[in-house]
């Protein structure tokens, strides 16, 4: 092998560098070691005549790698890379020696952060020596996209991928998409009723050309990387072809079975075989398996007796589906904070104490009792009605820490809408503090509070529980710290919101990151709020953290127009820097199979073998390798001892 | 002693380069002045580190190693900072057994959003070290 010939270029960025390091003898340094063929030291490496210089001098010096000392490589690394490629040579050659941020700009003593600086360069121009020259992996793309969710979040995302004529499947594991939204009544702050906003959503998601929609369906498995994705979904079995089914109802009038109805939260019952919504997508019964006496005409078969559409199978099977897809939105949702957590608010075990969906459900014109306030009890009008806000929530000692940021909102809406049903009622809100953020919010909370007369209490309540037909509730008002009680016919809860049940299982199948309250992590909390950590998989909605709809839409178009630019091209590169085994050394001993968190190796007729497609270079294989058998490119174990003797030196 | 004052604990740092590293970026963005003792070596992961770098740097000279990663449940790689932790607990128990005093490795967890913990971290694990004064069990005998 002929003798390397590495170029240093040293940076002053102006005083940045120059006025605490000694650039000069850094480039004195680097002279000295026997692979630096050139040295050259300028005031903006990154200026336009700085970067024509590298250029030059690597075509005039026969260079083979370069080492630009200067900022960090967050910031220059792809300019100087893209220099050396100009120049005719490999760019992954070019490395980065961060001599500002990490040196210049910390220490003030020149002498010390000289001494630094150089050892920084010295250990980058040891590693450069080593490393290989390489081309980006260049990866086709598969122009199909899935979005996991079918509440608004998923509704909004699919909608708009498939607009631009992009293929989408809309997995959503209950029988029909809509999610919490088409359990709300009216919607703050315009008091726009709910399901008129959404069912047009609905059914254009169902006749859209380019969405194939699987409800009553989750996701199993899934490998693959960005670009191309293999998705396993498992389809339940609905027992009613949807495409036969008219609706007609008779099969719930003879269905012998009763359950509680989990769309109306239990404040009505339906039968084994049921409809969960009138506006249900797809419009179809489903039968419930669990609930069924048997699937079977010897045990029951009354459904499919009066059925005369035919639509009844009982011998339909559940099926597994795989789907290849380039990107995939997950918009899974939330759920309701366990009211069984708090039994200073009744455990949920206190008669006439609803949580804030039941109370949509108590006052939608297609819930349980068809929009008149009754209350469970005993179906009678509740003339006092205590609404608590941030049950669960804003309490890190007990429950949950943060803020779920639209209660304030839909309580106020809860009050006024409650007024709006009953005139002569009186409403009283228990608050902390009144958060209304966002455009024509605040307005919204004082109307309800002047036009509508709802008295807000500004305090805790400590214990609520049943007395006389009536729920007593102890608070404090702390502007006036006074004690409070009432006797309410009625309570909501404005409980905090949790991730959906079984975030941490999509989670995990997706390997995508949560945050510390279980929500799906972004992987910037400012630059890069609906990308997860892993390419190709993006978040919408209130899967990701507590939002009310406009924010989630916003959110659902973000995710979607991520997913278009990135199916949008043709190929995709990706870091050629990936681990790579040499088979001589390797013994089968499997130790990196087990470390590999992407699970990248196999073992094949007993040597170790890294799947390029799946790798993503975390070089924790190359760790725990006994034998150094296995290396990430330009990051060998070989190339880090010698920065670590560099840094020694 | 004077000699203990005058004494410049030499540092290698191991970052991983999505967090500890874009840290220590931002304690420069901060101008957060901290010794210039630790010389940072960044690898994609925690995980990345072999025991093998830790002792090889003593072996090398150096007076104390600091490992910094993503906070756990944070690894850009899902859990490389889990095996790191793993084999790093490992390290200090060998370390303690052939009599290398616990406070000249150090394990640490920070993000990209934290500049002043990163110079905190350096600033007392420096602190520390000049404490302990130069350390010669394991430094080879060419480096003494
Ligand atoms: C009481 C109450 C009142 C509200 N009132 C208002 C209001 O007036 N105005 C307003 O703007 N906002 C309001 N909101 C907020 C609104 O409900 C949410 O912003 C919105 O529903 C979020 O939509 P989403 O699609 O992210 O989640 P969801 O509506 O929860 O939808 C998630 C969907 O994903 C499905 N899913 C979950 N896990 C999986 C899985 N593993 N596989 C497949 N599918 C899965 C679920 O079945 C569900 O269909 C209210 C919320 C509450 C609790
Ligand atoms: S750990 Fe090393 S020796 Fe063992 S299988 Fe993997 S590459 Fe081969
Ligand atoms: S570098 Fe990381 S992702 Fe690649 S094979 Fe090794 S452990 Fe797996």
């Amino acid at each position: 092998m002929s003798k390397k010939r590495t170029g240093v270029f040293v940076c002053h960025c102006g005083t940045n560098i120059a006025a605490t390091v000694d650039v000069a003898k850094v480039a004195r340094e680097m002279a000295a070691e026997n692979t630096v063929a050139f040295t050259q030291e300028y005031v903006y490496m990154c200026s336009e005549p700085g970067q024509e210089s590298v250029v030059q001098a690597i075509k005039d010096n026969k260079l083979d790698s370069i080492v630009v000392t200067c900022c960090s490589p967050n910031l220059h690394e792809k300019t100087f890379r893209d220099n050396a490629q100009r120049a005719g040579i490999n760019n992954f050659t070019c490395e980065i020696a961060n001599i500002r941020e990490q040196c210049s700009w910390v220490h003030a003593d020149k002498a010390k952060g000289t001494e630094k600086a150089i050892k920084i360069s010295r250990s980058v121009v040891r590693r450069v020596n080593r490393n290989q020259p390489m081309d980006a992996i260049a990866v086709s793309v598969t122009r199909r996209a899935m979005v996991i969710g079918g509440g608004i979040a998923g509704i909004q995302a699919a909608l708009d991928i498939a607009n631009a004529g992009i293929e989408v499947i809309l997995v959503e594991k209950q029988a029909t998409i809509g999610g919490r939204m088409l359990q709300l009544s009216e919607t703050f702050p315009t008091l726009d009723c709910s399901q008129c906003v959404l069912s047009p959503k609905m059914v254009e998601v169902k006749r859209h050309p380019k969405v194939k929609l699987m409800t009553y369906s989750e996701v199993q498995e899934v490998s693959g990387s960005v670009g191309n994705f293999r998705v396993k979904v498992h389809k339940r079995s609905t027992f009613v072809d949807p495409d036969k089914c008219k609706i007609c109802d008779h099969c719930t009038e003879v269905c012998p079975v009763v359950v509680p109805n989990e769309y109306e939260l239990g404040l009505t019952a339906r039968r084994a075989i049921y409809i969960p919504y009138a506006q249900a997508i797809p419009a179809s019964f489903t039968l419930d398996e669990d609930a069924c006496l048997g699937l079977n005409p010897i045990r029951c078969g009354k459904c499919k007796d009066v059925c005369e559409a035919g639509a009844i199978d009982y011998d339909m099977r559940p099926q597994t589906v795989t789907e290849d897809v380039g990107a995939i939105v997950v918009a899974t949702g939330f759920d309701l904070y366990g009211p069984e957590n708090m039994p200073e608010l009744g455990g949920g075990r206190v008669e006439d104490v609803l949580d804030g969906l039941q109370f949509e459900r108590l006052i939608s014109a297609s819930g349980a009792t068809k929009g008149h306030i009754l209350r469970p009890s005993d179906h009678k009008e509740p003339k006092e009605v205590v609404f608590i806000q941030c049950a669960g929530s804003r309490d890190p000692a007990k429950h949950c820490a943060y803020c779920s940021k639209i209660c304030c909102m839909y309580t106020a809406k809860h009050a006024r809408l409650y007024k709006k049903h009953v005139p002569d009622g009186r409403a009283y809100v228990f608050y902390i503090d009144i958060r209304s953020g966002g455009k024509g919010y605040e307005e919204f909370v004082q109307r309800t509070m002047e036009d509508d007369d709802t008295l807000y209490l500004r305090g805790r309540v400590s214990k609520l529980y049943r007395k006389d037909g009536k729920v007593r509730v102890h608070g404090t008002d702390t502007l006036t710290g006074q004690n409070v009680e009432i006797d309410a016919d009625m309570v909501v809860l404005a409980l905090a919101m949790t991730p959906s049940k079984g975030t941490a299982e999509i989670a995990k199948t997706l390997k995508i990151g949560r945050d510390k309250d279980g929500f799906l992590a972004e992987a910037h909390p400012k630059l890069r709020p609906v990308e997860s950590v892993t390419g190709g998989i993006y978040l919408a909605g209130a899967a990701q953290a507590p939002k009310d709809i406009p924010e989630t839409v916003a959110q659902a178009g973000a995710a979607a127009s991520k997913v278009i630019a990135l199916l949008s091209q043709a190929t995709l590169s990706r870091s050629p820097l990936i681990a790579k085994v040499r088979p001589s050394h390797c013994t089968g001993c499997g130790m990196c199979v087990e470390a590999c968190p992407f699970f990248a190796i196999r073992l094949e007729n007993g040597k170790a073998i890294v799947n390029e497609a799946l790798c993503e270079g975390c070089g924790s294989c190359s760790a725990t390798c006994l034998r150094a058998a296995i290396d990430v490119k330009n990051v060998t174990q070989m190339q880090i001892h010698e920065m670590i003797e560099a840094c020694l030196a | 002693m004077s000699e203990q004052q005058d004494y410049e604990p030499r540092v290698v740092a191991f970052l991983c380069k999505w967090c500890s590293s874009a840290g220590s970026d931002l304690a420069g963005v901060s101008r957060i002045q901290y010794p210039a003792n630790a010389t940072p070596i960044t690898v994609p992961c925690t995980g990345a580190i072999s025991p093998m770098y830790i002792l090889s740097a003593f072996n090398k000279g150096a007076d104390g190693v600091l490992v910094s990663g993503c906070h756990i449940g944070d690894c850009h790689y899902l859990e490389g900072n889990y095996l790191a932790r793993r084999k790093m607990y490992l390290i200090m128990k060998l370390l303690e057994f052939i009599g290398v005093e616990q406070n000249r490795f150090r394990m640490s967890w920070v993000s990209a959003a934290e500049g002043a913990k990163f110079a905190q971290v350096i600033t007392d694990f420096v602190g520390d070290l000049q404490q302990l004064g130069p350390q010669d069990k394991l430094k080879r005998a060419e480096n003494k």
